[in-house]
């Protein structure tokens, strides 16, 4: 009964499965974030940004950039902005020194996660240099200063005048050591 | 070719019959519709009143969980797997399913998948607990111990599911009879044609996920966890990528039901069967690019949300256009009201509010008001339930004399209908209400101003629950004893292939092609 | 002819009056309060987005009505004028291009009118600039945290309903299960910014009041806003399955005059440098124990039992636990820096030093608990966060 052109029919169908398959495990989630960088979905930032030539600072307009800080719920240490906000003029570069501190008695090494709203201006944001672009160990009861270097793009769209960066501290002190075990 | 089916139990393990395997399929469905029909059962005694009286809240969260994964991919999906199967091959005038073996396998995986499934229950840990949509990190890094059998059970059911599609896309394409065009196929096959290609399409998507989730709980990937720079809302996408084509598998072999319910106890041809196939099909392409209407709240850009709203809303056109045919085939006609008709007629009505409530859902900035509450409850339930529910239920009332050669009790299937349209009703109809006063949805427990309503909505669970026994018992009690029938055309007015074969249909069907006009 | 144009209208008048009586309810519904009919429709709400969310809700909802009345009519009075047993025939029309194609342009038309003012209102919804206070918003297994941007004014806000009233051993009062141990306050008539986030699963916070529900995403921020017009207390709930206790993080928002809100600031201002003054004082066993099992009862007595016998198989219990009666010190770290990789948070930045030595002192003498350093003080907490 199952004559070739039944065969035929459902090895095409078959086919399909592994490529619908591929496509979910290994399209969507880099299709999603290049969505979310073009988009500003999840105020995702970008990586570092390397300056070719200092933009030109717009003097004119000032904008409040935020600062929120946020431990995820199994990360004991101390982790805190210097100040609530800063203002910028677009185009200035601007350091800010974030504190952490690990009060507990092991060794830990974390993770920030850094988050922009509104949406429509991480694009504009752009982190010449961040703590968040790399794990952050620290000793037991050391603390530390952790910088972050950022301007705001002068194309930023005029109606933005307060920028909110959220850093989420996670603890990745499990994760860093089995990946090491993995790599030995 | 005329030989009888094998005696005893190799029957059923070594069934390649696409009869024997429907009749599997039916079963199995309502042994899971009975199953998930039990877990509903606790979450409205416990919700019956405030406070928390039968169970706890985290094992309240594995029923939530369980009955929706046990509704949609044990009751649903089977159940119109069961009546593709037995119906299909007899409405295209083909001898058996494309694939046999491929047939049975795709079954009797099914009952590994859900033992899987259900066995976690009884660990330590718990059965699933995040919901049948098991959000990241819910489910990965915050989740039960027993995670990965519910992902292997998954992955089992979806290979089930697909084995069935490409089964039944094979068998539309090759086996048709001589002069069986596409466009003269009865709308059932038409519907079961494009629900077989989402499911193609989709159920890999699903399979995807669950990898992912695999991945990330065991092997330190971080598809979806922020901290290794992950997102936890990609899940999101990528569920609903496949979970929006999904609710429309689960009702677009409805709409095929009901177009042949309806001509047949109107006396009167379907309206409108062009318009049914391409409305079907345009249900089905939209079906892939709206997937996000079900995030509103994540906070998606404001451009994002106005496309999901626009685009959803779109689909209420090719629904409309699907119900208008079907009254314009009652419309002078002359009807008469057996239980198949009783259930098609409240299908239509029902499924038809479901559709208005999911026009509003759609609309986004209201949505921030609905989202996640009873009024979604009450909105899913009205399509789930009173359209593939009763659709199916209705369909096992209108061939049940073609595959056994008795007639069932007309009385108690009216009595049947009754008993569930009214406690449907007051099931869920109540549900609008509490959503819209603010009760969210998955909640083991409310503050007393939800009181009354959830009080009449248990109420009418348990009156629903109990009239699908009373389903049970008429469907078993005519297998057993029902009055014989034997004219091939068991409805006056039916019409089709299927209905030129004797009553009961013999084991084999079609083994030559009948002429088609 | 005529007797049958009689049915029909006589038709059309049964089916009308249901629909008509049903309008009148929902109208009634919607000016009333969320008691009584207000509980059957969505609230208005205090704000103007939720005003207009409100509006286009009743208007989406009347005009899916007034299309179900028409298309169930055709379809009633064909079930009552078209059976066989009046002997009816069959009609054998099966399709009519003109009629489909109007079925098909209509909707599509009345859709475009229902998107304008979706679209209108979701651009307002979504516009946050110019807000005049900042509250971020953090979801935690099971409970909120506020934090008042630019203050050093930050809380925790539980379910203040006691396990006792759920499990049915004390009465459900009033607010059973909408009343938390602090609400978060915000003034009437100013724009209020709010941050969402979460620090572990995903929550999402409503109040239906305020038209705003936005999902909590652990590392991510969400933000939308809302203006109270008038004051009052406005109660909301998580909105998005957050494991066991999803059903039991309730909201509660208390929108007062901005003078007064000034003045809750400052005095909650006062109260942060107040508590540090507290942790400098010594208090007695029953002191501890009292303050103790109220902490207790709010903050751990969901996952590690009423009485310490925790969850089997999921949570331990502390009844007779090696933490609990092993060294201070061990004690100290699991409650202040949380257990990594379990549901176990780090308490230390969510409770006082008060509240964590009492919390602490009540679990190592309460359910026949006996260990050797019995009492944990303020200054004992605050030592060990500096100590390392």
């Amino acid at each position: 009964m199952a004559g070739s052109p039944v065969r035929k029919t459902a090895l095409w169908l078959l086919l399909a499965v592994p490529v619908m398959f591929a496509f979910a495990v290994f399209a969507m989630p880099p299709l999603y974030d290049v969505f979310c960088e073009i988009t500003g979905i999840g105020g995702k930032t970008s990586g570092p940004y390397v300056v070719d030539e200092a933009p030109a600072v717009d003097a004119e307009r000032s904008v409040k950039v935020q600062f929120v800080t946020t431990n995820n719920g199994a990360m004991p240490w101390e982790f805190r902005a210097p100040v609530e906000s800063v203002r910028v003029h677009p185009g200035e570069s601007k350091r800010v020194a974030f504190h952490a501190r690990n009060g507990t008695d092991r060794d830990m090494v974390a993770q920030a996660i850094p988050s922009v709203t509104p949406t429509s201006a991480a694009k504009y944001l752009q982190k010449t240099e961040c703590f968040c672009f790399n794990r952050q160990p620290l000793q037991a009861g050391e603390t530390a200063e952790m910088p972050v270097v950022f301007f705001v793009d002068p194309e930023l769209p005029a109606a933005i005048t307060t920028i909110t960066l959220s850093y989420t501290l996670f603890d990745v002190t499990d994760r860093q050591a089995a990946e090491v075990a993995a790599v030995n | 070719m005329a030989h009888g089916p094998a005696k005893g139990i190799r029957r059923w393990l070594f069934a390649t019959n696409h009869k024997d395997i429907g009749t599997m399929y039916l079963w199995f469905s309502f042994a899971m519709f009975l199953l998930g029909g039990f877990f509903a059962m606790v979450i409205r005694a416990e919700l019956f009143e405030p406070g928390m009286q039968i169970v706890r809240p985290e094992f309240f969260n594995q029923m939530t969980t369980m009955h929706g994964l046990v509704m949609v991919f044990g009751a649903i999906m089977p159940v119109f797997v069961g009546l593709a199967n037995w119906m299909i091959p007899m409405m295209i005038g083909a001898p058996d399913m494309a694939l046999p073996r491929m047939n049975n396998l795709s079954f009797w995986i099914l009952p590994f998948g859900f033992s899987l499934l259900a066995s976690t229950l009884f660990m330590e840990g718990g059965g699933p607990n995040f919901g049948w949509t098991f959000y990241a990190p819910l489910s990965t890094t915050y989740a039960p111990s027993t995670v990965n059998f519910f992902i292997f059970g998954i992955h089992i059911i979806g290979a089930s599911s697909i084995m069935g599609a490409i089964n039944i896309v094979a068998t539309i394409l090759n086996l048709r009879a001589p002069g069986m065009t596409l466009m003269k196929m009865p709308l059932f096959v038409w519907t079961w044609l494009i629900t077989a290609f989402l499911l193609i399409a989709v159920m890999p998507v699903l399979a995807g996920a669950v990898t992912m989730m695999l991945m990330d709980i065991n092997f330190g990937t971080s598809f979806f966890d922020a901290a290794g720079g992950g997102d936890p809302v990609l899940f999101q996408h990528i569920f609903w990528f496949f979970g929006h084509p999904e609710v429309y598998i689960i009702i677009i072999p409805a709409f095929g039901v009901i177009s042949a319910i309806i001509p047949t106890f109107s006396r009167k041809p379907l309206f409108g069967y062009s318009s049914m196939v391409y409305a079907t099909a345009a249900i089905a392409f939209l079906s892939f690019i709206v997937w996000a209407h079900h995030m509103f709240t994540v906070g998606m850009p404001l451009a994002g949300e106005l496309y999901f709203m626009y685009a959803t809303m779109l689909i209420a056109v090719p629904t409309g256009v699907k119900v208008f045919n079907w009254v314009s085939t009652m419309f002078r006609g002359a009807m008469t009201f057996e239980t198949p008709m009783l259930f098609a007629i409240a299908f239509v009505v029902l499924f038809t509010l479901g559709g208005f409530t999911g026009l509003m859902l759609a609309i986004a900035p209201a949505d921030i008001q609905y989202h996640d509450s009873y009024f979604v409850v009450a909105h899913f339930h009205y399509v789930m339930v009173a359209g593939a529910l009763f659709s199916s239920t209705a369909a096992v009332y209108y061939w049940l004399p073609k595959w056994c050669g008795r007639m069932y009790n007309e009385t108690m299937g009216k009595v049947q209908f009754w008993i569930s349209f009214i406690g449907f009703n007051i099931t869920f109809f109540p549900q609008h209400f509490l959503g819209l006063a603010g009760m969210p949805r998955r909640y083991a427990d409310y503050s007393l101003q939800f009181a009354d309503w959830n009080m009449v909505s248990s109420i009418g669970a348990f009156i629903y629950g109990a009239s699908q026994l009373l389903f049970l018992y008429n469907v078993i009690s005519t297998i057993v004893a029902g009055k014989k029938v034997s004219e091939p055309k068991v409805w006056e007015g039916a019409e089709g292939l299927e209905w030129t074969v004797a009553t009961p249909a013999p084991y084999h069907t079609f083994s030559t092609p009948p002429a088609v006009k | 002819m005529v007797s049958r144009a009689k049915r029909l209208v006589r038709g059309c008048i049964g089916l009308l009056a249901p629909a008509l009586l049903l309008q009148a309810v929902a109208a009634r519904a919607a000016t009333e309060p969320q008691e009584g009919w207000g509980l059957l429709n969505m609230p208005k709400g205090v704000t103007s987005v939720s005003r207009e969310i409100h509006d286009i809700h009743m208007v989406v909802l009347w005009i899916c009505v007034w299309i179900g009345v028409a298309v169930f009519a055709v379809m009633f009075y064909s079930m009552f004028a078209h059976r066989k047993s009046r002997g009816h025939k069959p009609a054998t029309f099966h399709e009519s291009t003109s009629v489909e194609l109007a079925w098909t342009i209509i909707p599509a038309l009345i859709l475009i009118v229902m998107a304008f003012p979706a679209t209108r209102t979701l651009k307002e919804l979504y516009d946050t600039s110019e807000a005049d206070l900042d509250i971020k918003v953090t979801g935690y297994q099971w409970k909120w945290r506020y934090d008042y941007l630019g203050t050093d004014v930050g809380f925790m806000s539980e379910l203040a309903t006691s396990q006792d009233s759920v499990y049915g051993r004390a009465p459900k009062t009033e607010y059973y299960l909408e009343e938390v141990t602090e609400p978060v306050v915000i003034p009437v008539g100013k724009k209020v910014r709010f941050l969402i986030t979460a620090a572990d699963v995903i929550h999402a916070w409503w109040v239906p009041d305020l038209a705003v529900k936005r999902d909590a995403i652990p590392g991510f921020v969400n933000e939308t806003w809302a203006r109270a017009d008038e004051p009052g207390i406005y109660r909301g709930r998580c909105a998005e399955l957050c494991g066991k206790d999803h059903a039991f993080m309730p909201i509660v928002v208390n929108a007062v005059p901005e003078e007064e809100f000034n003045a809750w600031l400052a005095a909650k201002q006062a109260d942060a440098a107040a508590l540090r003054e507290l942790t400098e004082k010594s208090f007695t066993l029953e002191e501890l124990m009292a303050k103790g099992e109220e902490v207790y009862g709010r903050s751990c007595a969901s996952c590690h039992g009423a009485s310490g016998e925790g969850i089997p198989g999921a949570f331990p219990g502390l009844q007779g636990s090696a933490i609990a009666l092993g060294p201070v010190a061990d004690h100290l770290d699991v409650v202040v820096n949380g257990k990594p990789g379990t549901a176990m948070q780090a308490f230390g930045a969510q409770l006082s030093e008060v509240d964590l030595a009492a919390v602490i002192t009540y679990e190592r003498n309460a359910w026949g608990n006996q260990s050797e350093d019995n009492i944990v003080q303020p200054a004992d907490v605050f030592q060990f966060k500096q100590a390392r």
